[in-house]
């Protein structure tokens, strides 16, 4: 018989080492797959991993891995500091179409204005404070009337795609645009347009991100709020017996992840996306969940994580197109990744023993 | 009787880094108290775990009634004839008695037969208990009833018993005591675990005394004064706490009729408690668990916030403050449970020192937890009280809870609060190291600071305490002088045994 034992001390080595299993774990996983679905594991395998980073046409793949990193990184960095605090914020796709639809909103108001300075500013804050606004409803909700914000949030992305069609269909629609539905091209608009280095996949969003990345590892390693974020999902009472706030940490962690998704889908939709189109939102907002734990909730982890992410997107594509690998093998790969990596985060804090059966 | 109802040879557990029990070998008779005494880690619970079938030795053998005795598990155990009282109750606060006692039983028979079996065990062994009582309504006495007579349904042959008075009041032992020697006169063997050496020498035939997994010594207690037995545990002198008679200076903390509705389902709400406590004043507040103990620490640490003039700290109104405020005035507490309370057991003894002592030690600067400092702080309690572990870094899960306890604590006096409100200091903490907290509560109030120790130990309270209050169902007593109380007066202050009768023995 096989059992669990929990360890007194959390293992160093596998809290490292548990993405880096799961991974190879995941690559024989999806050898076996491709195989079986009768394409050359190997190549696939290279198409998915290799082929995008270095291979003949990286020069294209690599700045869209920038494009699909920076908004799982930021939304997941976000999302991270509730998880740890036992808040979960669901809705990060809702939150990231209202930031985007608030950042937009101004933009396309002052258009034509050519005063870049002004212009995008103040679309970045319209978008953090959009995302923060919509995540403030579960907030306030759960603060006030015990409500359950992963229901509440949850809720809230649909009505938030509700909004994106009314408002690329109505309001936001491009008045030159012969009827069809969406908005004023805003990358093209220079003023409002969220890129830096179109060629190299760099944009606000990127820049943001990362510093996002310094600012929450700064944190979590050396500042209270970090401390009491933690404590507070490891330990309620505990974290009460120390003086948390519960109320104003539930407000904190989920305004702050609102904001992070406003900003992203803001720099979204003011460039990659260009237009507040009906299908503007790709599931960003739900991706990032997984990219928040597959780094381990840690935000260099999740930087990682939302590169890794983003690479079997890409990597996908690719395999899809080169060798016709139907996309649910592809996300059959991706869910096999997070299945594994959850199922190893197991030896963290148990081993596991064999043990003689029990004699009856 | 010439074969020994009960016989252990040579008992040996290993457990990676420690060994549990080295070579245990005694004997249990029918009829007979047997007493297992030692100190938090002397492999008591190991011993009695492997009676009951939770674990399996690595050498030595066990029989019973003459027959060799190998449980594989605890329901093999039970069908042999051995039932078991934890010291930590497992039943479910929102079902009655009766549905209680047959989530326990392999074949449980109907309600109402079983209802009646209940009435019939609890009449004849003086446990009045009624079956249809709802058990987050009882209290712990009554609760451990729930227990016992789960166990005796089973008619068992030895019965053991972890710390069983731990949460009664002296006249609910005396009652749990005429039980026991009802039992012992039908023929049925106890073996009886408990610190409190008084009560083992009144109880008890026989004792055993563990000290580090081996088997140091063996008494009769009626003939071995409570000292001896307590060094035969802790192998060598016993330090007795000490106080200087000090004098009571000005009052710090003005408690004025407080009243607060319990945070927790089947908690106790406090009702009008009023109470002051004065520089150099130890304040010892015994009573029954439950009974407020909880609340009562709640509401002064300042996770309950209570009304407008209800606790006052040098005159001002503090009823509203969070704990945080609370701290940098000098209040400071030490809640019951050290796992996941008064401690995050997955988080470094570092980060767990930074929990509370942020304010007063100054850790933090605009919000920047300076670690240097607080590793420093970690190690200066870890030295200074004597806390077990290889360093800060150990996560506080990997602590026993004895030292769990001492890093509890010795985190809150280091801060040298003015009032440091405990609750259970010494549970589950050995006899050496209880007796240094207690020093170390004593000295804080000797250096000029109140302090209130609230426990179920009354041994620990009139030991430490210039005054003594008792708590029951959520009120305060007046609190009276310590010394010169007899247990008697303590008992009835306490309240907690009225309605009750003692077993008729036939």
């Amino acid at each position: 018989m096989i059992i669990l034992e929990k360890r007194p001390q959390p293992s160093q080595f596998w809290s490292y080492g548990a993405p880096l299993v799961a991974v190879i774990v995941t690559m024989i996983f999806g050898a076996a797959l491709f195989a079986v679905l009768g394409k050359p594991p190997m190549e696939a395998l290279s198409k998915i991993f290799w082929e995008p980073l270095f291979g003949e046409f990286n020069f294209f793949y690599l700045p869209q891995l920038l494009i699909k990193g920076a908004p799982l990184v930021a939304i997941a960095l976000g999302l991270s500091l509730g998880f740890k605090a036992g808040i979960w914020n669901i809705g990060a796709e809702g939150q990231y179409i209202i930031g985007a639809l608030c950042g937009a909103g101004v933009g396309l108001a002052l258009y034509p204005m050519e005063a870049r300075w002004l212009v995008l500013p103040a679309m970045l804050i319209a978008g953090a404070f959009g995302g923060f606004a919509w995540a403030m409803i579960p907030g306030i909700l759960r603060v006030k009337f015990n409500t359950n914000e992963i229901l509440v949030s949850l809720m809230l992305v649909y009505v938030a795609e509700q909004l994106l069609a009314a408002m690329a269909l109505g309001a936001m629609k491009n008045p030159e645009g012969m009827g069809f539905p969406g908005s004023r091209n805003l990358s093209q608009y220079a003023s409002a347009s969220s890129w830096i280095d179109q060629s190299n996949g760099m944009h606000w969003g990127v820049v943001l991100a990362l510093i996002a990345v310094i600012f929450a590892y700064i944190l979590f390693t050396k500042h209270i709020l970090g401390f009491q974020i933690n404590l507070a999902g490891q330990a309620p009472r505990a974290a009460a017996f120390s003086g948390v706030n519960p109320a104003r940490l539930v407000l904190f962690c989920l305004g702050i992840s609102g904001a992070l998704a406003g900003i992203a889908g803001l720099t979204e939709v003011s460039g990659p996306a260009g237009v507040v189109s009906i299908d503007f939102n790709v599931g960003y907002g739900f991706t990032a969940i997984i990219v928040a734990f597959l780094g381990r909730l840690h935000p260099v982890g999740i930087l990682m994580a939302g590169a890794l992410m983003a690479l079997t997107y890409i990597g996908g594509d690719v395999a899809q197109s080169s060798l016709g690998l139907p996309k649910a093998a592809i996300q059959v790969f991706q869910g096999t990744l997070l299945f594994s990596l959850l199922g190893i985060d197991v030896l963290t804090n148990y081993r596991v023993r064999m043990k003689q059966g029990a004699v009856a | 009787m010439t074969e020994p109802l009960m016989k252990l040879e040579g008992l040996t557990k290993a457990y990676p880094g420690v060994v549990a029990n080295s070579d245990v070998s005694f004997e249990i008779e029918a009829g007979e108290v047997h007493a297992l005494l030692g100190e938090n880690g002397a492999g008591k619970s190991t011993l009695v775990k492997t009676i009951y079938g939770l674990v399996k030795p690595d050498t030595g053998t066990m029989t019973l009634d003459g027959k060799p005795f190998t449980p594989a598990e605890p329901r093999a155990a039970r069908a042999a004839g051995i039932a078991m009282v934890f010291q930590h109750f497992s039943l479910f606060e929102a079902l009655d008695v009766a549905e209680n006692v047959a989530l326990g039983m392999e074949n449980p028979p109907p309600m109402s037969a079983l209802a009646q079996r209940i009435k019939e065990v609890s009449e004849t062994y003086g446990l009045p208990l009624d079956p249809s009582r709802i058990v987050g309504d009882l209290s712990a006495g009554e609760r451990q009833r729930v227990e016992i007579i789960r166990c005796l349904l089973q008619d068992p042959k030895v019965l053991i018993m972890d710390e069983p008075t731990s949460v009664l009041t002296p006249q609910e032992v005396d009652i749990l005591f005429e039980t026991l020697r009802k039992l012992k006169s039908e023929g049925t063997a106890i073996l009886y675990i408990s610190h409190k050496l008084e009560e083992i020498r009144a109880l008890c035939d026989h004792a055993t005394v563990l000290r580090l997994g081996k088997v140091v010594g063996t008494c009769v207690p009626r003939d071995t004064s409570a000292r001896e037995m307590a060094e035969l545990m802790v192998g060598g002198t016993l330090h007795v706490p000490e106080r200087e008679a000090g004098e009571t200076g000005e009052t710090l903390m003005q408690i004025n009729g407080l009243s607060a509705p319990s945070p927790a389902e089947f908690g106790t709400s406090l009702k009008d408690i009023t109470l002051e406590i004065r520089a150099g004043d130890v304040i010892g507040i015994g009573g029954v668990a439950g009974n407020g103990q909880d609340e009562l620490l709640g509401a002064l640490s300042g996770e309950i916030r209570v009304g407008a003039g209800q606790v006052a700290f040098m005159g001002q109104d503090i009823g509203q403050l969070p704990p945080d405020a609370r701290r940098t005035l000098g209040i400071c507490a030490a809640p019951e449970e050290r796992m996941g309370h008064a401690a995050a057991p997955d988080m470094s003894l570092t980060e767990n020192a930074a929990l509370t002592a942020r304010k007063r030690k100054a850790l933090t600067k605009k919000g920047f937890i300076d670690w240097g400092k607080t590793r420093d702080f970690a190690k200066e309690i870890i030295e200074r009280f004597d806390v077990r572990t290889p360093g800060p870094g150990n996560a506080a899960r990997s602590l026993s809870g004895g030292n769990l306890q001492k890093f509890v604590i010795g985190r809150e006096i280091l801060q040298d609060p003015q009032i440091l409100i405990v609750n259970q200091p010494t549970w589950g903490v050995d006899a050496s190291a209880a007796a240094a907290i207690r020093q170390a509560l004593l000295d804080l109030a000797a250096k000029g600071a109140g302090v209130i120790v609230i426990s179920q130990d009354l041994d620990e309270l009139m030991e430490i305490s210039d005054q003594f209050a008792a708590l029951n169902e959520g009120r305060l007593s007046k609190p009276r002088p310590a010394q010169g109380l007899t247990v008697e007066e303590i008992g009835l202050m306490l309240g907690g045994a009225h309605d009750m009768e003692v077993a008729h023995v036939d």
